[in-house]
């Protein structure tokens, strides 16, 4: 594999956190693999080892049942999110998957309400190169935040 | 918000029963200190944990009782004690970790220095230093233990109470609710999975009321409604014990879907399919006999619950009148089979505050919680199935909402 460089790797973040922030949900399964990890967890479970994640999908399909669920049968508030990430951090690469670290922080806005700290943790990637481009073999987001503010809806 | 605070608890549920409920039961601050009074320090058993949480001597967790922080810890005898986080010096809450193990209990201000049970084994400089100071001649060290509270334990859950005069655990759930409960701890080995922790800012009984009513998930849950999980037409049961307190909702899923509860329910979609059907890979457990959900409110800070084979215990930490912690532990069984852990953790998606299922619950409590906040002569209505309070065998009531209120009336007395 042609290892990528790090401009196409802080792309993809940038483009990952667009199509959050601008709600293009549907968009969202198209960064993952089809054999994809995406996990929500609470760093209290990643440190003790504890199997529990808040949001826990595998494939493709259970990153498109989600989406279908957010937007079409969840009843919530409406907010929007801007995702803000950390340069990456290449911690170096297992096979043709390359394993890349950042942190990253989302604020939420409610309809009326001041912005606030939603959600703030790591991201703990495995990134590969496939036809298709840069695409996420895993993604583990491993949260710092104590208390989720009441409900965690959208992809972050 | 400013709320108005009751100097007068005679005239703040002016009518009789608990089928009309006033909004300041659920905002008013003097209402909610009589609460933490009366109900989580008083003569109530409330959860603290799982045993398998402290599985060794020494080890502790740290949580809380109303908004009182307490040491949940094993000792070398390996028994339970429930310490209140507080040192007999200077009140300090000297156990910041949330979970860890230990020779004893330090408070880092003073070194004073406790052991598993609470008791005081030592001060720095009791006999002053070089003939000076130091404690008064009639300082003992066992005038100045941590407050140690009642403890329960029953097939590896563990409860407590600021109470020493509390009914013994098993009377305060009744012979029906006791049967609920020990359907899914009979003694068998438990694991533990991990937590999950919300706020939610809506008042802590919104979430018990939440869980007593049979009403709502056939209605606002998509994913109840149209895979089956919980549906009007399902077979099911309300029970509570004497007091009304407490109450599970017990029930079996439909395979089949009579057209009359889903005719006009928004919620329901019949087409719907998933990509990822491993979510829905139910597989019965003997230990079942039968319901696919068992969800049970022990008053006043916990609800367990079994949805098909996603088990939890979800405990109440009140913080002000206006909201709540959530803390939900996820755990399974040491018998069970890899697959059937890894099916317990999938299911969770459900659940939780990111849950397909339950994110929408932590989301109308919070709005309940803002129209009683704006204005105060507001009360619920909650008459569903009538006035009274009783036993169901059917979904169509809200007798179980006015059981709790028939008890919290009483303890409360307003
Ligand atoms: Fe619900």
């Amino acid at each position: 594999m042609n290892m990528p460089g790090i401009e196409q790797i802080i792309a993809l973040y940038a483009s990952y956190a667009a199509c959050l922030d601008e709600q293009r949900f549907n968009d969202w399964p198209d960064f993952f693999t089809s054999d994809c990890v995406y996990r929500v967890i609470p760093r209290e479970n990643h440190d003790a080892g504890l199997p529990l994640a808040t949001i826990s999908l595998s494939g493709v399909g259970g990153l498109r049942d989600r989406v279908y669920g957010v937007t079409s049968t969840l009843f919530h508030a409406p907010y929007y999110q801007r995702h803000i990430i950390s340069l990456p951090c290449v911690k170096g690469a297992d096979g043709e998957a390359l394993l890349v670290e950042t942190n990253y922080l989302v604020l939420r806005t409610k309809r009326d309400q001041l912005s606030e700290v939603f959600n703030t943790g790591r991201y703990i990637d495995r990134i590969v190169m496939t036809d298709a481009g840069l695409k996420f073999a895993q993604k583990l987001c491993v949260f710092d935040s104590e208390l989720i503010p009441n409900s965690l809806i959208y992809p972050i | 918000m400013t709320t108005a605070q009751t100097d007068d608890f005679a005239t703040v549920w002016s009518g009789s029963g608990s089928s009309r409920i006033p909004a300041p039961v659920y905002t008013d601050p003097a209402i909610y200190a009589r609460e933490l009074d009366r109900i989580f320090y008083g003569p109530h058993w409330n959860y603290v944990g799982l045993e398998i949480e402290v599985p060794e001597p020494g080890c502790f967790k740290r949580t809380s009782i109303g908004e009182r922080s307490v040491i949940v810890i094993r000792n070398r005898a390996g028994q339970i004690n429930v310490l209140e986080n507080r040192c007999a010096h200077r009140a300090m809450q000297f156990c910041q970790e949330k979970s860890g193990k230990v020779k004893t209990l330090v408070c880092p201000y003073h070194q004073w220095n406790y052991n598993h049970d609470g008791n005081l084994l030592g001060v720095p400089f009791q006999r002053g230093v070089k003939g000076q100071g130091g404690m008064p001649d009639d300082f003992r060290l066992e005038d100045h233990a941590l407050n140690r509270l009642n403890v329960a334990v029953r097939n590896g859950v563990i409860f407590g109470s600021f109470s020493h005069a509390v009914e013994p655990f098993e009377d305060y759930l009744g012979p029906a609710v006791l049967a609920c409960f020990d359907r899914t701890f009979d003694g068998r080995a438990l694991v533990l999975h991990g937590y999950s922790r919300q706020r939610i800012p809506g008042n802590w009984k919104l979430m018990m009321e939440n869980i007593k009513d049979p009403y709502h998930p056939g209605l606002l849950h998509t994913w109840f409604v149209t895979f089956g999980l919980w549906r009007a037409d399902n077979k099911s049961q309300l029970i509570m014990d004497d007091h009304g307190r407490h109450a599970c909702m017990i029930s079996k899923r439909s395979e089949t879907i009579d057209p009359a509860v889903t005719e006009g329910v928004t919620s329901f979609r019949r087409n719907m399919t998933l990509n990822d059907t491993s979510l829905l890979d139910i597989v019965q457990e003997p230990w079942w006999n039968g319901p696919t959900v068992c969800m049970t409110t022990i008053f006043p800070n916990v609800i367990l619950q079994q949805q098909v084979n996603s088990l939890s215990t979800r405990q109440i930490i009140p913080v002000g009148p206006g909201a709540f912690d959530f803390v939900w532990t996820h755990f399974g069984f040491a018998e069970d089979t890899p697959e059937m852990t890894a099916r317990r953790i999938h299911q969770a998606n459900l659940f939780g505050p990111g849950g397909l299922v339950s994110a929408d619950d932590g989301e109308v409590i919070e709005f309940s919680q803002d129209g009683f906040e704006q204005d105060q002569a507001f009360s619920a209505q909650c008459e569903l199935g009538g006035r009274d309070v009783a036993d169901s065998d059917h979904m169509v009531t809200e007798t179980l909402i006015r059981g709790m209120y028939r008890y919290w009336r009483e303890v409360m007395a307003i």
